[in-house]
């Protein structure tokens, strides 16, 4: 009876298991198989004669590459830098300066950006862009990123900086070193893991981001690889199945690598349970 | 004095480091947040007489958008709020109930299938929604794509996914995109068990289900309604399914987040665009503030 019982347990796990793995693997395996079909379409067919064809004529079209290699690569760069940089710089502030009510401020700060979000701050957000004079720019783009990003990098960065032990800075101090001298030469060091964290989940939020990109540009030789995704069509209107597929796998590629090498380097961890 | 009251940091470098930060929250959170307020009382639009001095039109746009003779219409602002209503409830339900299931499932387990499973949800998670939504229409697609032809083993379908049921197709497709969420929190809550508990459950005799019921449940309850809360205000402002519907066919798939856009974008009516932002807003700020209660009971109770 406990046997029965225990076979049956297993089956209805395995069976559990391959039903819920199926729902979140299949719909991956066109964008695995297509890009390296000669004749790709929406159907998954595993290539009896694997090319590299559809790459390359990615390669050849000069706006996928500016999109992908150039635009993607400037505004997630730039936001991803931007956001580390003031971040930890206003964490390390909180964690150090005497304030009353710190804590409550960032919970407050991050629960503020939950409720001015994309969808509610769009329109303020594109005619403050328009104001600066700065719509169909890299750096209009990025800045609206990093301030959307730096409530929830603060916090992140919050558990990293508090972690610090006080005393090294304390002799630094009593040693005659300036708050600037102490902050590059003995807090930078202990908070890069923190840094990285950072500049890991910015880029990637930007890297996929659609809506702002969407909003505040408009000349094809600004969009990101996200918008781009959306313009591979014949005169007819159809889309080009081969472009589409082979360029969505290479934009896919470097959030893919980074989660990878997290996970291996020090484990998808979570934090508070904040993606974006 | 508590020792880490001591300023490490004279005030005045403090604020230089801090301030970077604050412009970008003053000028990119406080400030649209108010002034989509003041733009929601106004005729605003891009181009035109009212881009440049924008006149004020008091409630105008809010009584245009509850005007009940056909705010249900499709297309309008109440029928948008009603496929929001079963957007949200759906995907909060769908993924909240696979995420539990997913960390029940593997609660005390370790090894590759875990890896994988966990690796396949949160890549659904973090990969580009671009990208995803392109590989979802292929999955969804009439003639070619995966799903009809899986159903085809059954002899179902074929169904026009996106055409014939685009509400349903939305949804799953934010189920797949968001589950990783609830099922890293719940994984998460599920490690901080105490394994005594469940080991004087399991002496006791108590099934699977009684297991789960009384005490692990009960041990995970904060952070499921945490999830829950978390899940429901983020999904209510969800801009993606726009790149697998567009919001069609026919406003069938108008959530909120997208006809937001519509009204703001394409037609640049910035003043009826604001209205809508505000009304979101205020949805926001209740959710936020539901979350914020619970938080505070949790924090009384422990």
């Amino acid at each position: 009876m406990r046997l029965v019982r225990f076979v049956l347990a297993r089956i209805g796990f395995y069976v559990l298991v391959v039903l819920i793995g199926s729902f979140f693997a299949l719909p991956l395996l066109w964008l695995f198989t297509a890009p390296f079909h000669p004749q790709a379409t929406l159907s998954v067919q595993l290539p009896t004669e694997p090319t590299l064809a559809n790459f390359a004529a990615v390669f050849r079209n000069t706006f996928a590459v500016r999109a992908l290699f150039q635009n993607s690569v400037i505004q997630a760069g730039g936001a991803m830098i931007l956001t580390t940089l003031v971040a930890s710089l206003a964490a390390y502030a909180l964690a150090r300066v005497r304030l009353p009510g710190r804590d409550v401020l960032v919970y407050v700060l991050i629960l503020f950006s939950s409720v001015v979000t994309g969808t509610a701050a769009m329109v303020p957000i594109f005619l403050l862009i328009f104001h600066m004079g700065l719509i169909d720019t890299h750096l209009g783009v990025i800045l609206v990123f990093t301030g959307g990003l730096l409530p929830t990098a603060i916090f992140i960065m919050r558990d990293f900086v508090a972690g610090l032990p006080r005393s090294l800075e304390e002799s630094a101090m009593v040693a005659g070193a300036g708050s600037w001298q102490i902050l590059r030469q003995i807090v930078l060091p202990q908070v890069r893991p923190g840094m990285m964290v950072i500049a890991v989940w910015a880029f990637v939020n930007v890297w996929g981001g659609f809506l702002i990109p969407f909003i505040l540009l408009r000349s094809p030789e600004k969009m990101p690889a996200s918008a781009a995704t959306y313009s591979f069509y014949t005169e007819a209107g159809t889309p080009v199945i081969t472009l589409i597929s082979a360029y969505a796998l290479l934009y896919v590629l470097p959030a893919l690598a980074l989660y990878l090498f997290v996970n291996w380097r020090y484990g998808f961890k979570f934090f508070g349970g904040i993606k974006s | 004095m508590r020792r880490d009251q001591v300023a490490l940091l004279s005030g005045r470098v403090g604020f230089a480091f801090l301030s970077p930060a604050l412009a970008f929250i003053i000028l990119f959170l406080l400030f649209p947040f108010v002034w989509v307020v003041m733009i929601s009382f106004t005729d605003r639009t891009l181009l035109g007489a009212s881009a440049v001095s924008p006149q004020f039109v008091g409630l105008d746009n809010y009584l245009a958008l509850f005007n009940p003779a056909r705010w249900m219409r499709r297309g309008e602002f109440g029928y948008s709020l009603y496929l929001t209503l079963i957007f949200v409830a759906g995907s909060v339900a769908g993924q909240m109930g696979l995420g539990i299931v997913l960390s029940l499932l593997f609660f005390r387990r370790e090894g590759p299938l875990k890896e994988l499973m966990y690796t396949l949800v949160t890549l659904a998670w973090i990969l580009p929604e671009a990208a995803m939504a392109f590989t979802w229409s292929a999955f969804f697609e009439r003639d070619a794509g995966t799903l009809n032809a899986i159903l085809g083993w059954f002899g179902l379908g074929p169904y026009d996914w996106l055409l014939d049921y685009p509400l349903l197709s939305i949804i799953i497709f934010n189920i797949w995109r968001g589950t990783a969420f609830s099922m890293l929190l719940m994984t998460a809550a599920l490690g901080s068990i105490r394994p005594s508990y469940i080991e004087t459950a399991l002496v006791a005799g108590a099934s699977a289900w009684q297991r789960f019921r009384d005490v692990i449940f009960p041990l995970v309850r904060p952070q499921f309604w945490t999830g829950l809360v978390l899940i429901t205000l983020w999904t209510f402002n969800v801009f993606s399914p726009f790149l697998l519907t567009q919001g069609g066919p026919a406003f069938q798939t108008e959530i909120v987040a997208i006809h937001t856009y519509r009204v703001a974008f394409r037609f640049y009516e910035f003043g009826r665009g604001s209205a809508i932002a505000v009304v979101v807003m205020v949805i926001n700020l209740l959710l936020a503030s539901v979350y914020l209660i619970s938080q505070r009971r949790q924090g009384v109770r422990s």
